[in-house]
């Protein structure tokens, strides 16, 4: 009897164990790459450990995290004030942590003149404030906006960043993917689009001005990196409550040198050595 | 002539008497496929119509996007004009289908003028005037034209054809309604080009023969004579032609520019509803008005199409007894 006791609390115990290493991760698309990377390697090192990394969307990762179906929720923006109120209710307390950065540049044709653009004078282009080139020191032509489709993340963010809520010019011309904007601009020389910072290829990126009177910044991995490029964003774990344990080992993993290397190399923007530091949890 | 042979049967052949068990089990099974197509069909407007039936019934849903809302110009902040527009993600959400209604028809407006003259020359060509091993050179490449994926035309019309378009035009847009309009064009000329070349065709010969006795040349016979007797055929193919312009997705996608703009230039970019929902129904947040009303803008193509097809076909059928009247 004795015996089977103790096999029975033996099964019961490794079953516990093997679940403490189970890890869920849920969320953002744009961090859905990085996540897997994360785990992949993490996993190798750390045998027993298990990590499920699903993408969905930032607000589908937040609502699993409110709902208590997840323990990491990938996000590429921040909860919204609904959300939190959402989560008080629920009892759950959001901890966020930046785990690595992203840039939006802004492609111009080759053959444009104009080179540096600030963001309120994005803004008035991509609300339809200012239609010509004439007004921004290029030639007297009507400028042809390209975005992205309406589902995309990179559309919301530049809504909410250079856009300030306002909604896009109804001539904005949306197409799926970076490559197709990308492709647009090279095609049209009085065009102008965005996407991610390293896709301007036959294009030109645009030097971006924090306002009026800052310096133009171009984008690439260590303005971004460095916070000199104004049009980033930090890309983000939530917890519910300061992790602990596995959880803590595995942020703090990702925040260290190797886990920001793993992110440089499959092309996201990896966190200053700095930022990085105090992201670390103690 | 079939009657008289009706009671010879040809002693060459020998049917094999299957038993009735299994006669009754094949036609069943026919009949089974037959249906089918009707049930899914069917099926799928109903699962289509359900998804959109909150914009009737849901207070919250309609608060957003009532049918008066999607139609009307709206006033949607304090103090601005009344416009439409399209912006479904927007702080204040903005559903007006209008600018989508707009996009679409000059798609399809632009599409009949290149299709229309084109694929109706080349069928009157086709069936009066060229000869015969000419003719089954024509058709069949013409028909070839069908078989071209929508996307393949899509690339072509986003990569080549609007570079052309802009240079030789000089136009402000690279993609708009005339670039999207000219590829949709491509893509219905083999439906119009083939029933009413298969319409002329079918003018009896005695008709033809009759007009050339009266000492009328074939030019005169052409177009006084077979021309007229199968215009209901050449009408429902520009229908059935119209119809595939509307319901048309892929090619609208890449080559319009996907701008929901009210404006009545073909130069301009337009937004169709069928490119709306192909590139907002994937992310789109599941029950949420925006999802209600891309499945409501379904059902409004899907009745929009099919009632185009089904006058297309009544009219087809109407030209069909009217023609074998006058041979019997």
């Amino acid at each position: 009897m004795k015996t089977i006791i103790a096999l029975f609390s033996a099964v019961l115990i490794s079953f516990g164990m093997s679940n403490a290493g189970n890890i869920t991760i849920k969320g953002s698309d744009t961090l859905v790459r990085l996540g897997q990377r994360w785990a992949e390697v993490y996993m190798r090192e750390n045998p027993g450990i298990i990590i499920q990394v699903t993408g969905g969307g930032s607000g589908t990762g937040i609502a699993a995290l409110l709902n208590n179906s997840t323990d990491i929720c990938q996000a590429s923006r921040d909860m919204k004030p609904k959300e939190y109120k959402l989560a008080q209710k629920k009892g759950i307390a959001p901890y966020r942590v930046s785990v690595a950065l992203d840039g939006i540049a802004i492609y111009l044709n080759k053959d444009n003149p104009v080179n540096e653009l600030s963001a309120k004078q994005l803004k008035g282009i991509y609300t339809g404030e200012i239609t010509n080139w004439k007004e921004l020191g290029g030639k007297d032509e009507r400028i042809i906006l390209y975005g992205r489709e309406n589902n995309s993340g990179t559309y919301v963010f530049f809504k909410e960043h250079i856009l300030k809520g306002e909604d896009y010019f109804p001539y904005t011309q949306t197409l799926p993917g970076t490559a197709a904007v990308v492709n647009a601009v090279e095609k049209d020389v009085n065009s102008i689009g965005y996407g991610g910072i390293a896709w301007a290829k036959g294009v030109k990126d645009a030097a971006v001005k924090k306002s009026d009177d800052s310096k133009a910044v171009l984008p690439s991995v260590k303005t971004v990196s460095s916070g000199e490029y104004p049009i980033s964003r930090a890309l983000y774990w939530f917890f519910n409550g300061k992790p602990k344990g596995e959880l803590k080992k595995l942020v703090n993993w990702a925040l260290s040198p190797e886990g920001q290397k793993i992110a440089e190399e499959i092309d996201y923007v990896p966190l200053s050595p700095k930022q990085a530091q105090e992201n670390i949890i103690k | 002539m079939g009657k008289e042979h009706n009671n010879d049967i040809n002693p060459e052949y020998h049917f094999k008497r299957k038993s009735k068990l299994k006669e009754f089990i094949g036609e069943k099974f026919i009949a089974v496929n037959a249906f089918a197509a009707l049930i899914a069909i069917m099926l799928i407007f109903v699962f289509i119509f359900k998804e959109s039936i909150p914009i009737f019934t849901d207070a919250e849903v309609k608060e957003e996007a009532s049918v008066g809302k999607m139609v009307f110009k709206q006033h949607f902040s304090e103090g601005s004009d009344a416009k439409w527009a399209w912006q479904p993600n927007s702080d204040t959400p903005k559903y007006s289908l209008m600018p989508l209604f707009i996009g679409t028809l000059k798609a399809a407006l632009v599409a009949m003028l290149f299709a229309v003259p084109l694929a109706v020359g080349a069928a009157v060509y086709s069936s009066e005037f060229a000869p015969k091993k000419l003719r089954e050179f024509i058709k069949p490449i013409v028909e070839l034209l069908a078989g071209i994926p929508s996307v393949v035309l899509g690339f072509f019309a986003l990569i080549i054809l609007a570079s052309v378009l802009q240079k030789t035009l000089g136009l402000t847009f690279r993609l708009n309604a005339l670039n999207a309009g000219t590829a949709l064009g491509i893509a219905i000329i083999p439906i119009i080009f083939t029933i009413a070349e298969d319409a002329m065709m079918s003018v009896p010969k005695s008709l033809r023969e009759a007009a050339l006795a009266l000492g009328a040349n074939k030019w005169q016979v052409s177009i006084s004579m077979v021309l007229p007797a199968a215009l209901p055929g050449i009408a429902a193919g520009i229908v059935l032609g119209f119809g595939r312009a509307i319901g048309e997705t892929m090619i609208v996608l890449m080559a319009s520019g996907n701008a929901a703009v009210v404006s009545a230039s073909i130069t301009d970019p337009i937004r169709t509803l069928s490119a709306t929902i192909a590139s907002e129904l994937a992310e789109v947040v599941f029950g949420s008005a925006h999802y209600n009303v891309l499945f409501f803008i379904g059902t409004l193509l899907f009745v929009f199409t099919f009632l185009i097809n089904l006058s297309g076909d009544f009219v087809l059928v109407k030209l069909k007894e009217r023609l074998q009247g006058r041979m019997g």
